[in-house]
């Protein structure tokens, strides 16, 4: 689970690449006004549960500090690492969904919305909050309501592509027996 | 998108530079600014950073949008901090001086807007070495100054890489995208939230699977070129450090430790107060 070959390293490389571009330019305004859906998560899930929490780790950390820096010109680093332990978290779903044997049922389904909901709470209800406090000194409510608006509009995001990504990919493997 | 990160080579002071020294001095300010909330010491880094960007020789007028970006983000955040905790100033400070009054709980006080400004102060001063970072170093080389300053090399590679397909994403992105549009793909505001999401989908998932695809070939080509097999590697883009570069590591190094020795001796805090 936690190896990094060549193959993987490939694929982190690229998964920041796609994490980057969808970050900048594939948000989906929501009805709330001001906050958007970002589905940057979703393929950050989707590497994570195929090629491990490594990946998973490095594709958020690198793809969130690239484009905060094209946009802004320079990283917020406390959501950047909150990204990164997001990233990082989705990945320990590799441990229980096999993406590479076709099968993702409703069980598969369940385990993947439970993971990616609770690593998007970790990582905005705990610690993006908590470093904006140790490293820029926000004001605690603040970035508590900050995170909060976070989790709900990334894990709403993350559970619906995340979740139609590996129900497609799934569909493209070839089934164990399916010969027969 | 072009034009938010150009590389272009030019003969320059920060352009000469290693990149490792450049990397070595971005952290440096980087980790100053972001420790300390004294505005003395964020001055000083601001003055460097607008000495540097005049050497650099690179225009303000190439960074119309990420400007336009910047004030916008700084703009909310001040409006937002001000609405969350109109208070956060006085209980910092520990002294009162109000400016004027709009409600009782939205009284405007000189220890909140100088608290305020001072986080201002902060982002304008990070901002020009993070931009002048990417403008002047090429991304090999940043690669091989991740690898130097410590970092395994496979992830000093992976982030080369990263910038290496950044552009041919955003291009496949954008052929993708206008493809589906031209079969009747409606993704604006005009469209019900639930078919949003399917039109969305349409487009992430031909860009997913055209990207693993590119995973294998990419993969298989370094593997065969035997790729990772040793525990270490040499980089195409190392120099060898000259003058300027042991100058430039030593005084942002020591710009560093000033201001940590500023914050323990003469702070006692982060925070310096002007209102004792």
């Amino acid at each position: 689970m936690f190896k990094f070959n060549t193959r993987t390293l490939v694929a982190t490389a690229i998964g920041a690449a796609l994490f980057t571009v969808l970050f900048m330019y594939v948000k989906i305004p929501s009805p709330v006004a001001n906050t958007e859906f970002h589905t940057a998560y979703a393929i950050g899930s989707f590497f994570a549960v195929v090629f491990g929490p490594i990946s998973g780790f490095l594709i958020a950390f690198i793809g969130h500090a690239l484009s905060d820096t094209f946009l802004w010109g320079s990283a917020w680093w406390s959501w950047v690492i909150a990204s990164g332990v997001a990233g990082f978290l989705f990945g320990l779903a590799k441990k229980w969904i096999d993406s590479e044997s076709g099968v993702f049922g409703l069980k598969e389904i369940l385990i993947f919305n439970a993971v990616q909901a609770v690593s998007h709470l970790i990582a905005w209800v705990i610690v993006a909050p908590l470093l904006d406090i140790l490293i820029y000194s926000e004001p605690v409510n603040l970035v508590f309501a900050q995170g909060f608006v976070a989790f709900i509009s990334s894990a709403i995001a993350t559970g619906v592509f995340g979740t139609l990504l590996l129900l497609a990919y799934s569909k493209t493997r070839t089934k164990e027996g399916s010969l027969e | 998108m072009k034009k938010l990160f150009n590389y272009n080579e030019a003969d320059s002071f920060v352009h000469n530079l290693c990149g490792v020294s450049k990397l070595i001095g971005f952290l440096a300010m980087t980790f100053t600014v972001m420790l300390t909330f004294d505005v003395r010491v964020i001055g000083v880094v601001m003055v460097l950073a607008v000495l540097t960007f005049r050497v650099s020789g690179i225009k303000l007028r190439d960074l119309k949008v990420v400007l336009y970006y910047i004030s916008f983000f700084v703009t909310l955040n001040f409006i937002m901090t001000f609405i969350f905790d109109p208070g956060y100033g006085v209980r910092l400070y520990g002294t009162e001086h109000v400016l004027f009054a709009i409600t009782e709980r939205y009284t405007m006080t000189e220890e909140q807007l100088f608290y305020q400004l001072t986080k201002i102060s902060k982002y304008a001063a990070t901002i020009p070495f993070g931009l002048l970072f990417f403008l002047t170093t090429h991304p090999s080389e940043f690669a091989a100054s991740m690898n130097r300053i410590g970092l395994h090399y496979k992830v000093a590679y992976t982030v080369s890489l990263t910038l290496r397909y950044l552009p041919d994403i955003y291009s496949e992105y954008q052929i993708i995208s206008k493809a589906q549009q031209a079969r009747g793909l409606e993704m604006s505001k005009k469209q019900k939230l639930g078919k949003r999401i399917k039109e969305y989908f349409k487009m992430i998932f031909p860009l997913i699977m055209s990207s693993l695809d590119r995973i294998n070939n990419i993969s298989d080509a370094m593997d065969l070129r035997g790729f990772a097999k040793h525990n270490k590697r040499t980089w195409y883009h190392t120099r060898k450090l000259s003058r300027d570069d042991i100058m430039v590591i030593i005084f942002t190094v020591t710009i560093f430790a000033g201001s940590v020795a500023v914050t323990i001796f003469i702070n006692h805090g982060r925070f310096w107060n002007p209102f004792i």
